[in-house]
């Protein structure tokens, strides 16, 4: 049995005095694409943004390849690791978020390198080899040298993807990457992830697509006010709920 | 009206105007940079730094923002002396207009920073950078941009500031004039050009500073 990829144990998170994962347990192994789904405000971007220490945790432990993200646990002892630390271990995780957040100075190719070269310590142009390779591969190749500003939606997205993926992360972690974009133009992303799902990257990806959930992933996890209610094969959880929650939940989504 | 111009005398010694023209400028420049370089360290601290670096730094931009900027050349010029701390008039004027302009300008960084949205800065974060490399590459650069006005007429008031140095007899351009005009008694003519100098020398460091901007200015 190999060792897992991710595992979380009992993750718990709160903002402020309100609790919003209560409990988080998940072993996700190398090369599985995991759908995250629930109802706004089940705390599917607070568990990504934990996984990649975006947001502290306040109980529970989560593990990339066997090794503790963000904390140290020192003869019962919390610590929080150094920033320099935490800065090496979200390098393993790649993310793209609902709304891009490309470098807005920068152009596609140098939103790509800026990482290879600050993280990876590659040369200018080394770095500029691998960005042209990916920016080729989500269909950018004509826009390396066009700023985000001067890109459709679509595009930007695509070029977010490019900068988490040439950083060759262990696990990629997509939030909704598609919500925030005008329908036509939402298939070209998915196309993008689909593609990646194929060559067997690790991804853990939150969605309202229900349909591409049911077509790109291995397994769905169905969230509900911060606790994992249910997680299966997307065919058998999709046609047979095991829950009321989730029957509810996919009656009420654009799923048939 | 029995006074008739005659510029002769003025022209004669306009080197002396351009010579303290060049130092106003030098004075202004150099200011200008030491009073980024305080005003960016305040900024950080003032926008989101732990206490013991926040409050120090709030005390210095009040302190400073409720003093006439007179009595600050004044202070450091004739009392810091009688503490022990004793400095040739150009540093010490230098030195008073750079804390001065820092003061201004950790405002204007201070905005600057909180306009730089979070989004940019965790996309840093998510592919590695460290809290420092995010800044140097992202935070400053995009900060720079949206200041660049604000730089720019900050540049132009500090330029025109450099006139009280006059006051502790640093010979930038208000001091040599007024010299020219005690020994050629040409009072309007002197002080025309003096004024013509400062107008057209503010003209050029504005175009000078859109030309930066455009330079600067992203792609859309
Ligand atoms: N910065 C914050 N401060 C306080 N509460 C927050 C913060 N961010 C999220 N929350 C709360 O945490 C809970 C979980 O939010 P989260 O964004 O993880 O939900 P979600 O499942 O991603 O929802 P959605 O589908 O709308 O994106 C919500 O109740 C939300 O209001
Ligand atoms: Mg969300």
């Amino acid at each position: 049995m190999t060792k897992p990829l991710l595992e979380m144990q009992g993750l718990r998170k709160q903002y402020g005095t309100v609790e919003v994962l209560k409990g988080v347990d998940c072993t996700m192994r190398q090369g599985e694409v995991i759908s995250i789904i629930g109802s706004s405000g089940s705390g599917k971007t607070t568990m990504l943004r934990c996984i990649n220490m975006l947001e502290e945790f306040q109980g529970g432990r989560i593990l990339i390849d066997g090794e503790a993200i963000g904390y140290d646990e020192i003869a019962g002892v919390r610590r929080r690791k150094s920033e320099k630390e935490i800065a090496r271990q979200r390098a393993l995780t790649g993310m793209a978020f609902q709304q891009f957040n490309l470098f807005p100075h920068l152009s596609a190719a140098q939103n790509v390198m800026l990482g290879l070269i600050k993280v990876k310590k590659m040369s200018r142009d080394e770095a500029r080899v691998v960005a042209e390779q990916w920016l080729g591969r989500v269909g950018l190749s004509a826009r390396a040298d066009h700023y985000p500003g001067q890109l459709s939606g679509g595009q930007q997205q695509r070029v977010a993807i490019a900068r988490a993926i040439a950083m060759n992360p262990r696990l990629m972690l997509f939030d909704e990457v598609t919500s925030a974009l005008d329908p036509e133009l939402v298939g070209e992303v998915l196309q993008v992830i689909k593609g990646l799902a194929a060559e067997g990257m690790s991804m853990l990806l939150v969605t309202h697509e229900m349909r591409f959930a049911y077509e790109v992933s291995s397994r769905v996890i169905f969230m509900n006010q911060g606790v994992i209610v249910e997680q299966g094969d997307p065919k058998e959880m999709f046609l047979r709920p095991g829950t009321e929650r989730l029957a509810e939940f996919l009656k009420s989504s654009s799923f048939q | 009206m029995g006074y008739t111009l005659n510029f002769a005398a003025v022209w004669r010694s306009f080197d002396l105007l351009l010579g303290g023209l060049l130092l106003s400028l030098e004075l202004a420049a150099v200011a200008l940079v030491i009073g980024a370089a305080i005003g960016l360290v305040v900024a950080f601290a003032l926008a989101g730094g732990p206490a013991f670096l926040r409050r120090p730094a709030q005390l210095y931009v009040t302190v400073i923002r409720n003093l006439p900027i007179l009595v600050l050349i004044l202070f450091t010029y004739f009392a810091l002396p009688q503490l022990g701390i004793r400095l040739d008039k150009n540093p010490s004027f230098v030195l008073t207009l750079a804390i001065y302009a820092g003061a201004y300008l950790a405002e204007v960084f201070r905005a600057g920073l909180l306009s730089v949205p979070r989004g940019v800065k965790e996309a840093g974060l998510a592919i590695g950078l460290t809290p420092m490399q995010i800044r140097t590459s992202l935070v400053v650069p995009l900060m720079i941009r949206n200041v660049l006005p604000s730089l720019s007429s900050t540049l132009i008031s500090l330029f025109k500031d450099t006139s009280l140095a006059a006051a502790i007899a640093v010979p930038e351009l208000t001091f040599e004039a007024r010299k020219i005009n005690v020994e050629t008694f040409r009072v309007i003519e002197v002080w025309t050009v003096t004024s013509a100098l400062y107008v057209v020398t503010c003209a050029v460091l504005a175009a000078l500073m859109r030309l930066i901007e455009r330079r600067l200015a992203i792609p859309k």
